[in-house]
């Protein structure tokens, strides 16, 4: 059973640590605009959502690319952009229904939680449990709906 | 059970991987012509930019990928199907016997009809014998001018620009990217593009070309002329049908598949640039021409041919392209409906766009110039189609709060 990102929106305070985590482990730098996990405020931050791939049991991004730049961690069950395959196009970032892979224009390649292979860095650092690496069946789109925001029917 | 699939690009190989896996024992076979392991055509400008080699384009990696899969690669042409027999011609006079068939022979692309296209300085940027003949003629410093400013063009230019030559693009419609951009998207792009040293010459009709002292004269409908090395033709693309002659297969742009992406003939499937199947906006039949259709029904194709018989909703038309440096997007329906609403922000100075088209409170499509981050967004909201409430207000005075709207509308629904 492979493990995944289990987020309450609840517990989240907006500190931001899980951003600047995940930019550091990945790209080498404290820098939220770099992160694969985003955390979004509502009303003035009176709500926030931290938000990233949730390794979809679909896996539209993958399908879609041209290269097989994206493959399954048999470990982990991330799906994984290897930069050395991946040439820059895109279209995983348009296939992707959740909008999890996006385009970094320092590379000219794309980035998506990769799970840093089983130990992600934002499960890590988040100080109120808003964000853990837990045991779980639940997949894709299921999971985005129950993990809800019940402030904001 | 032998499954018979003609075409090895995206669409083939995904629809032979899909049915190994619903399958261990059916026998399957693809039947490609080109004289390449299976490859991408759109990582070809990739290579023409010197980005990656010539494996960078493949589609697979793994050295006996298709042979660990019990997967068999025959490289001929088919010339003809017989559904009556249950079989296809092979240009080398063989023939090979299915008992389900997938047609995913992708398209080819066409020259405009006027005098001079056939001089060996004018090139396709189609497939890899396409991008190998461009990289041995054309050398940096090169006078070239590209045929046509789609969405196709657009990428080689990209790459054109990449390989250093002095560029000219000559576009017949009123704007670049005429099919995936609206007018104020196609002006900024076009401004971007002669900013970055690139002429453009849009509502330019290339009317007849001639090879002279070495080099290409190219005549325009309004009398002048542009003298240069090479064209590259980026003027459309045709689905390749012509083998179904007389074959009883229903065609038209392309061939015509139902739901199942089965033609009028039980049996017979048709995927990817072939095929004219059902558009998830219109519900029409439509012919996309790429890759995310390409691969989504090859995933469905092959699922159908094993047995599942689950209706496709149909694929949504979208594109993402980077436009030397620039990047571009559009979702299904971005020119809008009749009596639905649309929203559009141009900020000309970071040169951004995005447009918003709903109808009632469901977004139909949308257009994005600038947009990097979370995109996919877009295509999520218009393929669920999500009811977005009180939201489609905020969007209405601020289209930049479209994640937000994803995030309160969808995980918010159990609220
Ligand atoms: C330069 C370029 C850039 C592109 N960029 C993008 C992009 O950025 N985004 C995007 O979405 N799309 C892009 N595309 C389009 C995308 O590549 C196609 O949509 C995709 O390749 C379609 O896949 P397919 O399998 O349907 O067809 P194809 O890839 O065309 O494969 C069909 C195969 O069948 C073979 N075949 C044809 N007839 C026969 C026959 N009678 N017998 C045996 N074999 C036959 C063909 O030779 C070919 O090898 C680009 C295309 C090009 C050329
Ligand atoms: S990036 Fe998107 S499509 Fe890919 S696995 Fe994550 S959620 Fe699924
Ligand atoms: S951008 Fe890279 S990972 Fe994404 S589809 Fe293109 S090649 Fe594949």
């Amino acid at each position: 059973m492979y493990k995944s990102l289990l987020i309450d929106p609840a517990k989240c305070t907006s500190c931001l640590q899980c951003e600047l985590a995940c930019s550091f482990e990945n790209e080498g730098l404290f820098n939220p605009a770099k992160s694969r996990i985003k955390v979004f405020e509502f009303e003035h931050g009176l709500t926030t959502i931290p938000y990233t791939c949730t390794q979809c049991e679909e896996a539209w991004c993958l399908h879609a690319c041209p290269v097989e730049a994206i493959t399954v961690n048999p470990n982990t069950g991330a799906k994984e952009v290897s930069d050395s395959i991946c040439v820059g196009c895109k279209v995983c970032t348009i296939a992707c229904p959740f909008g999890t892979v996006n385009y970094n224009s320092s590379t000219g390649k794309v980035m998506k939680c990769d799970l840093c292979g089983g130990d992600p860095q934002c499960a890590e650092v988040c100080p109120t449990g808003a964000i853990v690496y837990v045991d779980s069946d639940w997949t894709g789109y299921s999971k985005m709906r129950d993990s809800a925001l019940e402030a904001h029917a | 059970m032998h499954h018979v699939i003609v075409g090895a690009g995206p669409a083939g190989v995904i629809a032979a991987e899909t049915l190994r896996r619903k399958s261990l024992v059916d026998s399957i076979t693809i039947i490609g012509n080109e004289p390449y392991p299976a490859y991408s055509r759109m990582a070809i400008p990739y290579l023409l930019a010197g980005d990656v080699a010539e494996e960078g384009t493949y589609l697979r990696h793994a050295e006996n990928h298709f042979s660990d899969l019990e997967i068999d690669i025959l490289n001929e042409s088919v010339t003809a199907v017989a559904p009556t027999d249950k079989s296809v011609s092979l240009s080398n006079g063989e023939s090979v016997t299915y008992d389900r068939l997938l047609l995913a022979t992708g398209a080819s692309a066409i020259r405009p009809p006027i005098s001079g296209m056939d001089s060996p300085r004018v090139h396709n940027c189609w497939t890899l014998s396409d991008a190998h003949k461009l990289l041995h003629d054309v050398n940096a410093g090169d006078r070239v001018v590209l045929l046509g400013a789609g969405f196709i063009g657009c990428i080689v230019l990209q790459a054109l620009v990449e390989m250093k030559l002095d560029l000219t693009v000559i576009e017949l419609a009123d704007r670049m990217l005429a099919r995936m951009m609206d007018d104020p998207g196609g002006r900024m792009i076009k401004t971007w593009c002669e900013a970055k040293g690139v002429k453009v010459r849009t509502g330019a009709e290339a009317i007849a070309v001639e090879e002279r002292d070495g080099a290409l004269e190219i005549t325009l409908g309004d009398g002048s002329s542009i003298a240069a090395d090479h064209i590259v033709c980026a003027a459309g693309v045709r689905s390749n049908i012509d083998f179904l002659a007389g074959s009883g297969i229903n065609f038209d742009h392309g061939i015509l598949v139902d739901n199942h992406l089965q033609t009028n003939i039980e049996g017979i499937y048709a995927a990817g640039d072939v095929a004219q199947g059902p558009d998830l906006s219109t519900g029409e039949q439509q012919v996309h021409a790429i890759q995310p259709t390409a691969s989504e029904h090859g995933r469905i194709a092959g699922s159908q041919m094993a047995g599942e018989a689950v209706p496709y909703g149909g694929s949504l038309s979208m594109n993402v392209l980077n436009t030397l440096g620039l990047i571009t997007s559009s979702f299904g329906l971005w020119d809008g409906v009749d009596g639905g609403d649309r929203v559009a922000s141009e900020d000309q100075t970071y040169n951004r766009y995005l447009r918003l088209e709903f109808r009632e409170d469901v977004l139909i499509g949308a257009l994005a110039i600038g947009l990097t981050q979370h995109v996919g967004i877009l295509r999520g909201l218009v393929q669920t189609g999500v009811r977005l409430g009180a939201w489609k207000r905020r969007l209405m005075s601020d289209p930049s709060q479209i994640m937000h709207a994803y995030l309160a509308c969808v995980q918010g629904s159990r609220a």
